[in-house]
């Protein structure tokens, strides 16, 4: 049975078209209708893309974390902690503050030191498992979450409870006798350093490739 | 209720009256006036096809009250929608206080407004609660089966939306509860693997809780998540008009005139 469709040659001269020329293939209303699309998919771009950028522009951003004082050389133990607050985001008032527990670089316990960023130890009050505030208590020489559990040894890792990996700690180095808390790192459980990842990131074992570091925030570099 | 008729061609004038018709009464040239602005509306819009399409539809012997749990979850979505705009004339999204303090002024000083707030924050969970019965009746109708699977994913795209309205508003009173459960629920973002830390940023707008994370979540809350919600619920009502509804598991169908030419 032949096909009783009209069936059109795709080459324009072929059909008859005024102008048309050797190998032609694009009419003029295709031409016109592939021009509006892409007039239409231009416009949408300009406007889309630039909006897209704006919303997560953040996750690109790196934050720069200050070096902030904290206190004089003498007010750390280096067998206890005292808490120190610090800034960790701006313009958000008592929000945007945290609390630290700082002492002093014990040989006995940390061993020796890594660097210059070691000379006091930081520890920061979120804890591992989904960011609620630990608190240090010194009866149990452990820092205990009040949200689910979590209990921390007296380094800062994880003896108990649903916390993934140690908590995390703060560079400290000492300039004109005070010492300054600087940017955040996360530990391993062997208090290895990575660029900070958020609470319930684990960092041991296939953890830290499942949890990659972000361009938003990194550790010092070479530390 | 008078017979809707569509108005005469511009143009051409109405007939004389015939000598001896009595006067027409006052409330039968009102009920002329409404019906002819309804007809007007009609003649250009057509609406009137379309809402008899989505209104008289044939249901299945046996539907029953579990039939308007859809329709309940999308009042309840309309009282959020309500409650939700008039409480953004009041509410400031501004962390570094001003959003406690605009909910403790709506709370306690506005003329009904921790009634308004009131219902905004229990219609939420209100609305989660029936959407999930909702789901429930029709998996266990299995209402979900061809040719309905379409209508099944968009509504799992609802329920989730609908969970993001009740995570992203839940931070907007920015008081303790309010600021550690989003600090929990944007961690519990984060332990997704691979894309996690950096949905977490998206959400905070950053690597930190910061002062724009509550007007992201807010404009997330008010315009984003409403709008698709609104779109989806549209696509699932038309679905719903469009496929009939199910008859539930339980009703026989009725016997087949073929079987009892049989049995004869």
């Amino acid at each position: 049975m032949p096909d009783r469709r009209n069936i059109k040659s795709k080459y324009t001269s072929d059909r008859g078209m005024p102008g048309a020329f050797e190998g032609e293939t694009v009419t003029r209303r295709r031409f016109m209708t592939g021009t509006a699309h892409t007039a239409g998919g231009i416009v949408t771009a300009a406007f889309l893309l630039p909006s897209l950028g704006f919303a997560i522009g953040p996750i690109f951003d790196k934050i720069e974390q200050p070096w902030q004082d904290v206190g004089p050389v003498a007010d750390f133990p280096d067998d206890t902690y005292i808490p120190k607050t610090i800034q960790i985001a701006a313009a958000i008032g008592e929000v945007g503050k945290s609390t630290v527990y700082m002492r002093k670089h014990n040989l006995k316990i940390d061993g020796k030191m890594k660097d210059g960023y070691d000379g006091y130890i930081a520890i920061s009050t979120r804890c591992m498992h989904l960011g609620c505030p630990v608190r240090f208590t010194p009866a149990a020489q452990r820092f205990i979450c009040p949200c689910h559990g979590g209990v921390y040894d007296f380094v800062g890792r994880v003896d108990d409870g649903p916390p993934v990996r140690p908590l995390d700690r703060f560079y400290t180095r000492v300039r004109n006798g005070q010492v300054q808390v600087g940017p955040r790192f996360s530990v391993n459980q062997e208090l290895r350093r990575f660029s900070p990842r958020d609470p319930g990131q684990a960092l041991d074992g296939i953890g830290q490739y499942m949890y990659p570091a972000r361009p938003s925030i990194r550790k010092l570099p070479n530390t | 209720m008078p017979k809707l008729k569509l108005p005469s061609p511009p143009g051409r004038k109405a007939p004389p009256k015939r000598p001896g018709t009595p006067e027409p009464k006052r409330l039968e040239v009102a009920s002329e006036k409404a019906v002819g602005v309804v007809d007007w509306l009609d003649e250009r819009t057509a609406l009137s096809g379309g809402a008899r399409w989505m209104m008289f539809r044939k249901v299945p012997k046996g539907t029953n009250w579990f039939y308007t749990l859809g329709s309940a979850t999308m009042f309840a979505f309309l009282s959020q929608t309500v409650t939700g705009i008039f409480l953004a004339m009041y509410y400031r999204p501004d962390a570094s206080g001003g959003a406690y303090e605009s909910m403790r002024y709506i709370n306690d000083e506005v003329f009904l407004g921790e009634f308004v707030r009131g219902m905004h924050k229990w219609g939420s969970s209100v609305m989660v609660v029936l959407i999930f019965l909702h789901m429930a009746r029709t998996f266990f109708f299995g209402a979900y089966k061809y040719p309905r699977e379409l209508n099944w994913v968009i509504g799992v795209v609802l329920l989730i939306l609908t969970m993001t309205m009740a995570f992203t508003g839940y931070l907007l009173p920015f008081d303790q509860r309010s600021y550690w459960a989003t600090v929990v629920g944007v961690n519990i973002n984060g332990t997704g693997p691979f894309v996690g830390p950096y949905l977490s940023d998206f959400l905070r707008a950053g690597p930190e809780f910061s002062a724009t994370t509550l007007s992201r979540f807010y404009a997330i809350h008010m315009l984003l998540v409403p709008g698709l919600l609104g779109v989806l619920i549209g696509a699932h009502l038309y679905l719903v008009a469009r496929l009939g509804t199910t008859a539930p598991p339980w009703q026989k169908p009725a016997p087949s005139t073929t079987d009892q030419d049989e049995r004869a």
